[in-house]
C-alpha cells in the first residue's frame, strides 16, 4: 500500500491503532464470569499469537469483582492471570479497576501476577473518585488509563473536564466507554474531538464500544477519526449485551481503510469462529433485549441480571431495563435489577415468592 | 467540594434522637468541639443543636474562607481555621468535653491524641478507626461502659448495614456478608472521594468484626443521577446453615425498629428474600434534610449514629457514671 503505487485508502490511512481485546473480561459477563482458567489460557494464547498487542483478563466487573452482587468467577483473577500472563510472547495483560469496588491492594496482587495495564474505571461524572488508584498504577509503571463509563450520561464538556481530572492523576490514556451501546457516530465525534482539544497531546484518547445498536464498528471508526488512537473490542464481539465491538470484524474494516493495527486478521478470524464461537452460552447479537439496553441508555452488564430477575418475578427484562434505564441506574447498580422487579411486581399485583 | 446547601437554616423539626423523650434534662448540656468543616461536620452542628445533652460550641477548619466555617460561625458557634491546633488552647476554658472528627483518615490520629491529652472524648467519624468501631444499636453500651476515649463510627454505609447483618447473625452464624451502597453525587465529599480504598476497607472490616460475619465485603456507588437518588443500601448475607426465616425475618424488622430511633428515615423497600443460604434486604435510607436535602441519608446515617453515641457518653458524665481523664502524654 505504498502511496507511490496507488492512491490513499482513506482518509485514515497510515493511522497507527492500538487494539485491545476484551473477551476474557467484558465477555466474563455474558458467560455469567463462567470462563474457566483453561479456557483463559486457550484464547489468550490464540489472541497472542494473532499479534493482537492487550488482552483485559478479570472478573468481569475487574479486581475486587467477586461478589454475590457482581457473581463469582471460576477462579480468583490472581489465578486468571498468573496462568496467561506467562504464557504471552507479545501481549500486555491488562485488568480492569473500578474504585468502591477494586482497591489498591488488588491492584498490587494483580500486578504481582503479571498484569501490566490497567483500565480505572468510573462513571462519566465521578472521576475524582480514582486519583489513589491511577496513581498507584503510575507507581507501579503500568500502562494506566483511566475509563470513563456511560459516557452517553454527560456532555462533550462534562466529559472533557472529567478526562481531564483523570489525566491530571497520572492517566497515560483516557476512554470514553459507551457501556450502553447507546451512543452514535456523531456523538463520538462530538465527545472524542471535545477530549482531543482538551487533553495534552501526549496524552492518548481510547474509545469502547458496545454494539447494542450496531454502531460498535461505525463507533470506533468515528472515535479514530476525531483522534482516538486505542480501540477496545473483543473476538466474536464476546462481551456484555449485544456484545463488544466484534474485534475481528474491526480489524477487518481497519484494513480495508488502510489503519494500522498489526493483528494478523486471518487468525483473529479463525480463533474467533473455532474457540470464541463455541463458548457462547447464547449467541451474542442484537436481540430484543439487547437492543432495549441500547435503545434505552442501560448498563449492558444489566441484561442477564434482568433476564434472571424477570423469571423470578414475572415482570419481562424490557421492562425491567426501561424503568432501570428510567431510574438512572449506573454500573454496579446490579442490585437493582431485582428491587425494581420486586417493586414492579408488587405495584402489578403479582405474588411474590420471597423464599426459593 | 461539592455540596450543596439545604433550606433555611434555622428550620427545626421535632426531635427525633432524644434518648429519654419523657425526662426533661436540666443538667448542663457536654460542650462539643467539631472538627472539619465539611458535609459532614456541617450536618453534626444540626444535630447536636438538637440533642437535651450536648451544646455545639466550636468548628475547627483549616480554611478561613471554607464555606463550612462561615456557616458555622453564622449559627453562633466559635470558630478557628488553625485546624486542632487553633482549638487546643481552648479546651479547659470551654469546658469541651467531646470532639468529633469529620476530617481524613490521614490526620485523624494526631486530632485524637492531642484532644486526648487534654481529657476529650473523640467521636471519630473518619475511616482512621484507630479506636473501637462502633454502630448504636449493636454495641454502643459496650463502649460507654468502657469509658473509650476513642470510637470509630466506620462509614456512612457501616452505619446503615451492620445493623441488619448483626440482626441476622445473631440469629444464626453468617459465612459471608455483603453490602452495596448507592449514594447521590452531590452528597458525597471530596475526602470520601480522594479516599475510597479506606471506606472499602474500614466498611469491610466492621461487617465481620461487628456485623459478626466471618467474611465482609463492602460496594460504594455514586450516582450523579437529577433529582438526586435517596440513599439506597443492599443487604446480601449467606448463612452457614439453612436460614431459619420466621426468626431472621422478625430479627431485620426489630433492628430498623431501634435504627429509626435516631434515623426516622431508615427504611426497608424490599425483602428479605431467601435463595438458599442467601439472605437478601434491599434498604433505604432518607436523611432529615438539615444541611444537605433528603436524598443524602448517608450523611443523616453518620451524623445520628455519632450524635447518638456522644449522647450516651454525656449521659455517663452527666450521672457521675463516668469522668473522663487526660490520657498520659505518650
Amino acid at each position: 500500500m505504498s502511496e507511490a503505487t496507488s492512491e490513499k485508502l482513506s482518509s485514515l490511512d497510515g493511522r497507527k491503532v492500538i487494539l485491545h481485546d476484551m473477551c476474557l473480561r467484558d465477555g466474563m459477563h455474558a458467560k455469567g464470569e463462567q470462563i474457566s482458567v483453561e479456557e483463559m489460557v486457550k484464547v489468550a494464547t490464540a489472541l497472542d499469537d494473532a499479534n493482537v498487542p492487550y488482552i483485559q483478563v478479570t472478573h468481569g466487573a475487574g479486581l475486587g469483582g467477586n461478589s454475590l452482587q457482581h457473581g463469582f468467577s471460576m477462579a480468583s483473577n490472581e489465578e486468571y492471570i498468573s496462568a496467561v500472563a506467562p504464557l504471552m510472547k507479545q501481549a500486555i495483560i491488562s485488568v480492569l479497576l473500578i474504585p468502591g469496588m477494586g482497591t489498591m491492594k488488588e491492584l498490587q496482587a494483580a500486578y504481582d501476577a503479571g498484569a501490566r495495564s490497567v483500565h480505572v474505571a468510573t462513571h462519566c461524572t465521578e472521576a475524582n473518585t480514582s486519583p489513589q488508584h491511577i496513581a498507584y498504577a503510575r507507581k507501579l509503571g503500568m500502562d494506566t488509563t483511566g475509563f470513563l463509563m456511560m459516557a452517553h450520561l454527560n456532555d462533550a464538556k462534562g466529559l472533557a473536564e472529567q478526562a481531564a481530572l483523570m489525566e491530571s492523576y497520572g492517566a497515560q490514556t483516557v476512554y470514553l466507554t459507551d457501556s450502553a451501546g447507546y451512543m452514535l457516530p456523531q456523538d463520538v465525534t462530538r465527545c472524542i474531538s471535545a477530549l482531543r482539544d482538551t487533553l495534552k497531546p501526549e496524552t492518548e484518547i481510547g474509545f469502547h464500544g458496545h454494539h447494542n445498536l450496531g454502531m460498535g464498528i461505525a463507533n470506533s471508526i468515528a472515535a479514530i477519526e476525531a483522534g482516538a488512537s486505542r480501540i477496545d473490542g473483543s473476538a466474536a464481539g464476546l462481551g456484555a449485551g449485544a456484545g463488544n465491538t466484534p474485534l475481528e470484524v474491526f480489524a477487518a474494516v481497519c484494513e480495508r481503510m488502510g489503519i494500522q493495527t498489526g493483528v494478523d486478521l486471518f487468525k483473529l478470524m479463525d480463533l474467533s469462529e473455532n474457540i470464541i464461537l463455541p463458548m457462547m452460552d447464547h449467541i451474542i447479537r442484537v436481540d430484543r433485549e439487547s437492543l432495549t439496553l441500547g435503545y434505552a441508555g442501560v448498563y449492558s452488564t444489566f441484561l442477564l441480571h434482568a433476564k434472571r430477575a424477570s423469571e423470578r418475578f414475572g415482570i419481562p427484562a424490557r421492562d425491567i431495563l426501561v424503568e432501570l434505564g428510567r431510574k438512572k441506574m449506573i454500573a454496579g447498580q446490579e442490585d437493582m435489577i431485582v428491587d425494581t422487579a420486586m417493586t414492579m411486581a408488587k405495584e402489578r399485583g403479582l405474588d411474590i415468592t420471597t423464599s426459593v | 467540594m461539592i455540596f450543596v446547601s439545604s433550606k433555611n437554616k434555622e428550620t427545626r423539626q421535632k426531635n427525633p434522637i432524644t434518648l429519654q423523650h419523657d425526662k426533661r434534662n436540666t443538667m448542663e448540656k457536654i460542650k462539643c468541639a467539631l472538627i472539619g468543616s465539611g458535609n459532614i461536620g456541617t450536618d453534626l452542628i444540626y444535630k447536636i443543636r438538637r440533642s437535651p445533652y450536648l451544646e455545639p460550641v466550636w468548628m475547627v477548619g483549616i480554611d478561613p474562607e471554607s464555606e463550612g466555617l462561615l456557616r458555622a460561625k453564622d449559627m453562633g458557634l466559635k470558630i478557628t481555621s488553625d485546624g486542632v491546633d487553633g482549638l487546643l488552647p481552648h479546651v479547659q476554658e470551654d469546658n469541651i468535653q467531646i470532639a468529633f472528627d469529620a476530617t481524613s483518615a490521614y490526620v485523624h490520629a494526631e486530632n485524637s491524641r492531642k484532644l486526648n491529652e487534654l481529657g476529650v472524648l473523640m467521636i471519630d467519624l473518619t475511616p482512621a478507626a484507630i479506636g473501637p468501631l462502633c454502630v448504636p444499636p449493636v454495641n454502643l453500651s459496650e463502649h460507654t461502659e468502657k469509658l473509650e476515649m476513642n470510637v470509630n463510627m466506620i462509614s456512612c454505609a457501616g452505619q446503615a448495614t451492620i445493623p441488619i447483618i448483626s440482626a441476622v447473625s445473631k440469629i444464626q452464624s453468617v459465612e459471608y456478608a455483603e453490602i452495596v451502597a448507592s449514594l447521590a453525587s452531590k452528597s458525597v465529599g471530596i475526602g470520601t472521594r480522594e479516599n475510597l480504598d479506606e471506606f472499602t476497607y474500614t466498611t469491610s472490616g466492621a461487617i465481620e468484626s461487628v456485623g459478626g460475619a466471618r467474611k465482609g465485603k463492602a460496594l460504594a456507588i455514586i450516582n450523579p443521577a437529577e433529582p438526586p437518588l435517596i440513599m439506597r443500601n443492599t443487604i446480601y448475607c449467606i448463612t452457614d446453615d439453612k436460614p431459619d426465616e420466621k426468626k431472621i425475618v422478625a430479627s431485620i424488622l426489630a433492628m430498623i425498629e431501634e435504627v429509626k430511633k435516631y434515623v426516622p428515615g431508615y427504611k426497608l423497600i424490599n425483602g428479605p428474600i431467601f435463595d438458599g443460604n442467601k439472605v437478601s434486604v434491599f434498604m433505604e435510607v432518607e436523611g432529615l434534610g438539615d444541611y444537605l436535602p433528603k436524598y443524602a441519608g448517608n450523611l443523616d446515617v453518620m451524623t445520628a449514629a455519632a450524635t447518638r453515641t456522644a449522647e450516651m457518653f454525656a449521659e455517663e458524665i452527666q450521672s457521675g457514671k463516668i469522668t473522663l481523664k487526660p490520657t498520659e502524654a505518650a
